[in-house]
């Protein structure tokens, strides 16, 4: 039979080119509160100080610039992977417009004071309604394809978002669970109270990390690294094991955030340990990309988008090998409340979730636009190079700023008294945070040059749906 | 501290716990022994060229997943973890917090209490209780008081001689040690005989003639008898304040919030609340005593006529902040 249909490439366009933009939008807010730490004379007035555009920065890089990298990749990859179009296009197609709306909500309430006062989840309850709405239209769009696939397996590539779409929406609504007390101006009460509430934060707040950031992504990564290395990937059984494991530990680790709170001791121990057993999966899934090249590695030469793969899962293993150590008790006693927190998330932010879903989107776009490859292969390179010192500019000096502060304030005098009050601390950060910022302003710039070679790409090429591909039979 | 409602509970987390992690080392265990494959692929076959190799699991990977499965029970047999148990150790947040301050109590507290035997003139003399009061003012009174202790809008200015309450040493410690609290009604409570935001403009006026400021002295005369009628009660008739309630002197250039009328139109018509935080759980006297014998040797403190020690005073503390 002769397959007539196409994929839905036009939802995937869509979320696309919306990545490089909300990417720009997000790191710009990023810069600029990053700047305001150097000259607090930028806060010019309330709307745009630093109080409220740190949510914004927060909310723009995670929910609409990684949001939109996920819903385009895996949107792309589910139909591929399944041969067959999306489920319920019109419900597909509602998602993008749901959630762009979503974001435009964010950037005007967020300024505006709008705020649950819930990390990661600031955004108030009618918007967590509409968040709800979209994300339930999207596991139905992502399972219901799963479900007509044409294939007798589901792609390892499908685990991860299957678990991260599922995940995320267990985690916003039990943790937006919300008592709404006016509508204008908006304004709700949490359900919870106390330890419990920061508990069910840190719940939320870990596995957004860990569903949101890094099983989305390593969806991602199982799609993207084996196609542009041309290889298959390196053991169906680490992919088992390091998948279950993965989403079973991630669910504990969430009391590591609240060491020496008034949380339960037993609570704490537990946290840390599970987030110390969650150092091997997390590996499983950079072992996995990584030794995929074996038999590839000089393709590294040349392919930029491989490049920023690559160096991706690298930065993934970087973050995750530190998480689980800043998660020792001891450990935490000198790294909670400093910098060191912000370098961390930052290797993770920009070193993985952010290089992945470029090197993603650098492979989406042309072919999703008729084109066999970016408009500039090289710039495409600059980008990566840009990138890569950028992120580095930005961790180092936060590491340093970190342990830094860490050890002012544990300083004592002979008399007891400390050797240092907090505001010399904050004094001895300002070289840092200009280290910082220009790391920053360097990953910002980067992904001017792919706004460029995004637009002059399209320009060139004209939108295209790929036809819906037989399944290779699989042969004993 | 477990805070459990029921034993159930506590047996529920600890069974759960362990079923968690010991389940990981045998999940681990059973996967381990499943077929493979070495360089050969699983036969699946997704969009064209999508394949997985039947690798087994890498060797050291393993072992690091099973140590920290090891060291995880481990952990749970010392510390607390397992509900209720508290552990072999012993080990409590709150039992080590208790430890650590009972440690700096018996190290620290000699050390403040010789100078709590010294009068406070003699203590603000002392170069070395100086730099111990100079560190304690960084952590706790700087936050309002500011770095060089000049304060700020609404903080009073600790190296004037202008005193809320009082600049003599025993003063200074009763507001470190019980805090402090002034408060003033709108309209000194009596808006009548003020005569609205009207009067309170006359007031204002009148206020300002005090300190020799510019005003309109056509209101200002109609303001002196509303003055002497209501204000004087706290600020006294000659408007020179009253350290014992906290109401400020009114006669000289020191203004906590502003000397414009419109502010003090504001502050009539709508009072004003000041309060500082007790301070003594959080300090004990010996403390308190040398960070008021620091505070007086500031050298706004009444009696405090050294003017070297005045200068050299803040100057350490701007120095601190500097640094």
């Amino acid at each position: 039979m002769q397959s007539q249909a196409t994929y839905n490439y036009q939802v995937v366009r869509q979320f696309a080119v919306m990545t490089v933009i909300w990417g720009i939008v997000g790191m710009l807010v990023g810069v600029i509160i990053a700047a305001q730490l150097i000259w607090p004379e930028l806060n010019v007035i309330e709307w745009l100080s630093y109080g409220r555009l740190r949510p914004l920065h927060t909310n723009a890089v995670i929910f609409a610039f990684g949001g939109c990298a996920l819903f385009a990749s895996s949107y792309y990859v589910v139909q591929r992977t399944c041969h067959t179009p999306l489920f319920a296009p019109g419900l597909a197609s509602f998602t993008f417009w749901g959630w762009q709306l979503i974001i435009l909500l964010a950037a005007v309430t967020l300024p505006l004071g709008y705020t649950s006062g819930k990390e990661y989840a600031e955004l108030e309850w009618p918007i967590d309604i509409l968040i709800t709405l979209v994300w339930v239209s999207y596991a139905l769009v992502f399972f219901g394809t799963i479900i007509k696939r044409r294939t007798p397996h589901i792609y390892v590539a499908n685990w991860f978002f299957g678990a991260f779409i599922l995940t995320v929406a267990v985690l916003h609504l039990v943790n937006s669970a919300e008592i709404p007390v006016s509508f204008l101006p908006m304004k709700s009460y949490s359900a919870y109270a106390g330890a419990q509430d920061a508990m069910v934060q840190w719940w939320y707040g870990h596995n957004a990390v860990g569903f949101f950031l890094t099983a989305g992504f390593l969806g991602i990564m199982y799609y993207f690294v084996p196609k542009q290395a041309g290889r298959p990937v390196y053991s169906y059984r680490l992919s088992v094991v390091h998948f279950w494991a993965l989403v079973f530990t991630y669910m504990w680790a969430g009391p590591h955030h609240l060491h020496y709170t008034a949380l339960p001791d037993w609570t704490q121990s537990v946290g840390m340990l599970f987030s110390l057993i969650l150092l091997a999966p997390s590996w499983g899934g950079m072992i996995n990309g990584i030794m995929t090249l074996s038999g590839a590695w000089h393709k590294l030469r040349d392919d930029p988008i491989l490049k920023f793969l690559v160096t991706s899962l690298s930065f993934y293993g970087m973050s995750t090998f530190e998480g689980p150590m800043m998660s020792i008790k001891t450990v935490n006693a000198l790294s909670h409340y400093t910098d060191w927190t912000i370098g961390h998330v930052h290797s993770g932010a920009l070193g993985w979730v952010a290089m992945v879903s470029i090197g993603a989107i650098y492979y989406l776009l042309p072919r999703l636009f008729d084109k066999t490859e970016m408009y500039s292969v090289k710039l495409i390179n600059t980008h990566f190079w840009i990138s890569t010192i950028g992120v580095v500019l930005y961790i180092a000096p936060m590491w340093i700023a970190g342990v830094m502060q860490g050890l002012m304030w544990r300083a004592t005098n002979l008399d007891g008294t400390l050797t240092y009050s907090f505001v010399e601390s904050v004094k001895s950060t300002y070289p840092f945070y200009t280290i910082r910022l220009l790391g920053g302003l360097l990953f910002f710039s980067g992904m001017l040059l792919m706004a460029y070679n995004m637009v002059k790409t399209i320009a060139s090429g004209k939108a295209v749906n790929a036809p819906v591909l037989e399944p290779t039979v699989a042969h004993a | 501290m477990s805070d459990f409602v029921s034993g159930f509970w506590s047996t529920y987390i600890s069974v759960l716990v362990l079923v968690s992690v010991i389940g990981c080392g045998v999940f681990l265990w059973t996967q381990d022994k499943a077929k493979h494959a070495p360089g050969e692929t699983t036969h699946h076959v997704w969009d064209e060229t999508l394949e997985e190799y039947s690798n087994p699991l890498p060797s050291w990977w393993r072992w690091m997943f099973y140590l920290t499965v090891v060291f995880s029970l481990g952990y749970l047999a010392v510390y607390p973890g397992l509900g209720n148990y508290a552990g072999q150790f012993g080990w409590s947040s709150h039992g080590q917090y208790d430890k650590e301050v009972a440690d700096a109590k018996a190290k620290y507290d000699p050390i403040y209490d010789a100078f709590k035997k010294q009068d406070i003139h003699a203590v603000a003399a002392d170069p070395k209780a100086r730099e111990m009061g100079k560190s304690l003012f960084l952590t706790y009174c700087a936050q309002c008081h500011g770095s060089d202790a000049k304060g700020a809008r609404g903080y009073p200015n600790l190296t004037d001689n202008d005193w809320l309450f009082g600049g003599e040493p025993e003063q200074i410690k009763t507001s470190i040690m019980e805090g402090r609290t002034s408060v003033m009604p709108a309209y000194g409570g009596n808006p009548d005989a003020i005569g609205g935001p009207a009067g309170a403009k006359e007031v204002a006026n009148y206020v300002r003639s005090l300190s020799g400021l510019p005003n309109d002295s056509i209101l200002a005369t109609k303001g002196k008898e509303k003055f002497i009628a209501v204000c004087s009660a706290c600020h006294g008739l000659e408007g020179k304040g009253n350290t014992a309630i906290g109401a400020p002197n009114l006669t000289d250039k020191i203004w906590l919030y502003s000397s414009r009328e419109e502010a003090i139109v504001d502050i009539v018509t709508k009072g004003r609340t000041l309060q500082m935080q007790p301070h003594k759980d959080i300090l004990g006297e010996s403390k308190a005593h040398v960070l008021a014998a620091y505070v007086y040797g500031l050298g706004g403190g009444a009696g405090s006529t050294t003017a070297a020690l005045a200068e050299s005073g803040s100057a350490t503390a701007v120095q601190a902040v500097k640094k």
